[in-house]
């Protein structure tokens, strides 16, 4: 029996009247790739921000390896091995993806000295190598913002990687990127759960993305667990469905 | 290299000037005084992105805690005027680090509405507090030799003290320090979501910026020879707007901007005072409208769009590759797995249709 990496317990989170999360509880297992499905607005880009600790949650608890991180802010929940990615494709656009993944590497060094570092040839050629990857070695001068928005995407998701996580959350990694590409995303993501070790836990609408891809998933709608199995399961399930569809 | 040649073509007409221009000697040295003003204030302003209208506060610190280390210590000229300088520096350094962490918590233009009022309220309690002189100022000691000595004596004082700001800019730029410093101007979410301690950077880069504006305006009330605390010590009319210009007029965000900049703005502001004497002003801000009319981006900005960034050489070699190709190369190379039981489970999936 795997061990399990992340474990949410019962978290609430309301915005004013808004219960965008009530009582979610779901844990994703070390090396296993869970999905978290749902139709628009059902809560699951919040929960997302409560696990990164992006905002405080109302009640439950949040924890990483066993250890609580419901309290810890952004960048120290990140620090332990927890990235995620953002459903509008955040990047530095200003600076080159060469930059962009220079500073995405980890430290090295703690403390006041990381400030003032640079980078060795060893951790130059694994950029490298992370960026021919994801296809991006060819535009590694040129500025991130000039990229293409597919590219954009494969561009964060290559930041992440290199910033070598034990836990990536992915908001909806396909969105926007026309069907060639996704499948070699889809190629890469099991590649970097396998061979990398990198646990997933990853936002998707694109059902054949996420029955492809995932073990166990998730299914949220109106801020609560609706549901949770394989990928047959959820397919067969009559509540989602009608959570999709609606009932008539 | 060709750039060594220019480095050195540089550093000869720097260090000749005062002799070719004897008469010019307190301008040139204000000249490296403002090119020090636009190099520091770029470091937040144009690296980071925080558009800073109180880096002058630090000017100020510094001059005045020169002035008070000078007086009360009882050293002889230089001495005193070393260790003022110094802990000018190191004072501004200080109030950066304890103001820093409080107002840098603020983001964007929260920051520069909060930094208004520093050069103001600084210059409002020197001009009210008696151990500095109030609002009579102060007076640091006169030089002990002659007039022209001095002022040569300054003019090499601000241009050693503008090399060093210049190469240890240039130093931070290279590393973690200076990605860090983009990514917090392009994206400060994501720089927080990958795990940097943006609120240290950002304090990190204040002092550095207050460091050597501290430690220039310790030497700039010596080159004056008197500090009045609105027109001289926290002048945020004069001083403290002109950084924001020489550096957006140069280019902000890059290295060479700001000082080309700080020359360009000094030598036109110096012709419209002789030229053109009480329009000078005026002068001046039709300057700075054009400025901003025809070069948005600065001096720099506008030479990088005419002549673009030659490209790497290796860039033309192994990437004439389309993505695509790379791509499926690395994962062939990648995948050494190929009857793994989960992926033909997923390729029988793949065929299948889903009702979602």
């Amino acid at each position: 029996m795997t061990e399990n990496l992340l474990e949410v317990t019962s978290v609430n989170k309301s915005f004013g009247g808004v219960e965008a999360n009530r009582d979610i509880s779901l844990s994703v297992a070390q090396g296993s790739i869970v999905g978290l499905i749902g139709p628009n607005g059902s809560g699951k880009t919040t929960l997302f921000n409560s696990i990164v600790g992006y905002h405080p949650v109302d009640h439950g608890s949040i924890r990483f390896q066993h250890k609580e991180i419901t309290r810890l802010l952004v960048p120290d929940i990140a620090r332990l091995g927890m990235l995620r990615t953002f459903q509008q494709t955040r990047i530095y656009n200003g600076m080159s993806c060469l930059n962009n993944m220079r500073i995405s590497m980890p430290c090295e060094t703690k403390g006041l000295k990381s400030l003032f570092m640079s980078l060795s040839t060893k951790q130059t050629e694994k950029i490298n190598e992370m960026l021919s990857f994801v296809g991006l070695y060819s535009k590694r001068h040129l500025l991130a913002g000039e990229l293409s928005f597919g590219q954009q995407k494969l561009l964060e998701f290559a930041m992440a990687l290199i910033a070598d996580p034990k836990l990536l959350l992915l908001d909806e990694p396909t969105a926007g990127i026309n069907p060639t590409l996704i499948n070699g995303l889809i190629e890469r993501l099991k590649i970097a759960n396998q061979q990398l070790g990198i646990t997933l836990l990853i936002i998707e609408h694109n059902m054949r993305v996420i029955m492809n891809l995932a073990e166990h998933i998730y299914c949220l709608a109106h801020g609560q667990i609706l549901a949770q199995g394989t990928p047959e399961q959820i397919q067969t399930n009559p509540i989602v469905l009608d959570a999709y569809l609606g009932t008539s | 290299m060709n750039n060594r040649y220019y480095y050195l073509l540089l550093l000869f007409v720097s260090l000749a000037a005062p002799f070719v221009l004897p008469d010019y000697r307190t301008q040139l040295a204000l000249l490296w005084v403002m090119v020090i003003f636009a190099l520091t204030w770029d470091v937040m302003g144009g690296q980071m992105g925080y558009n800073s209208f109180g880096n002058i506060l630090f000017f100020g610190v510094g001059m005045y805690a020169c002035a008070v280390i000078q007086r009360d210590s009882g050293l002889s000229y230089f001495p005193a005027l070393l260790l003022g300088i110094a802990a000018g520096g190191v004072i501004a350094l200080l109030l950066a680090l304890l103001i820093g962490n409080g107002l840098l918590g603020l983001r964007g233009h929260y920051f520069a509405i909060g930094t208004l009022g520093l050069g103001v309220a600084a210059g409002e309690i020197a001009g009210g507090w008696d151990y500095i002189g109030a609002g009579s100022g102060m007076t640091p000691p006169l030089f002990p030799t002659e007039l022209t000595v001095r002022d040569t004596f300054f003019y090499y004082l601000f241009f050693i003290w503008a090399l060093l700001t210049f190469f240890s800019l240039h130093w931070l730029y290279q590393g973690r320090f200076g990605l860090a410093l983009n990514a917090i101007r392009d994206n400060e979410d994501k720089a927080e979501a990958m795990g940097l301690h943006t609120t240290r950077y950002k304090v990190a880069a204040w002092s550095v910026a207050a460091l050597f504006l501290g430690v220039t305006g310790g030497a700039m009330g010596n080159l004056i020879g008197f500090i009045d605390p609105k027109e001289v010590a926290f002048a945020g009319s004069t001083y403290g707007v002109w950084m924001i210009l020489m550096a957006i007029a140069g280019g902000k965000g890059t290295l060479w901007g700001p000082v080309i900049g700080a020359v360009v703005f000094h030598i036109t502001q110096e012709i419209f005072w002789t030229l053109l004497l009480g329009w000078q002003r005026v002068a001046l801000g039709a300057l700075i409208i054009v400025i901003v009319l025809f070069f948005p981006q600065g001096i720099m900005g506008w030479v990088r769009q005419q002549f673009p960034r030659r490209i790497d050489s290796d860039q033309l070699t192994s990437d004439q590759l389309t993505s695509d190709q790379i791509t499926s190369e690395q994962i062939a190379s990648k995948q050494r797995i190929p009857d793994n039981p989960r992926q033909t489970h997923h390729q029988r999936k793949n065929k299948q249709s889903h009702p979602l």
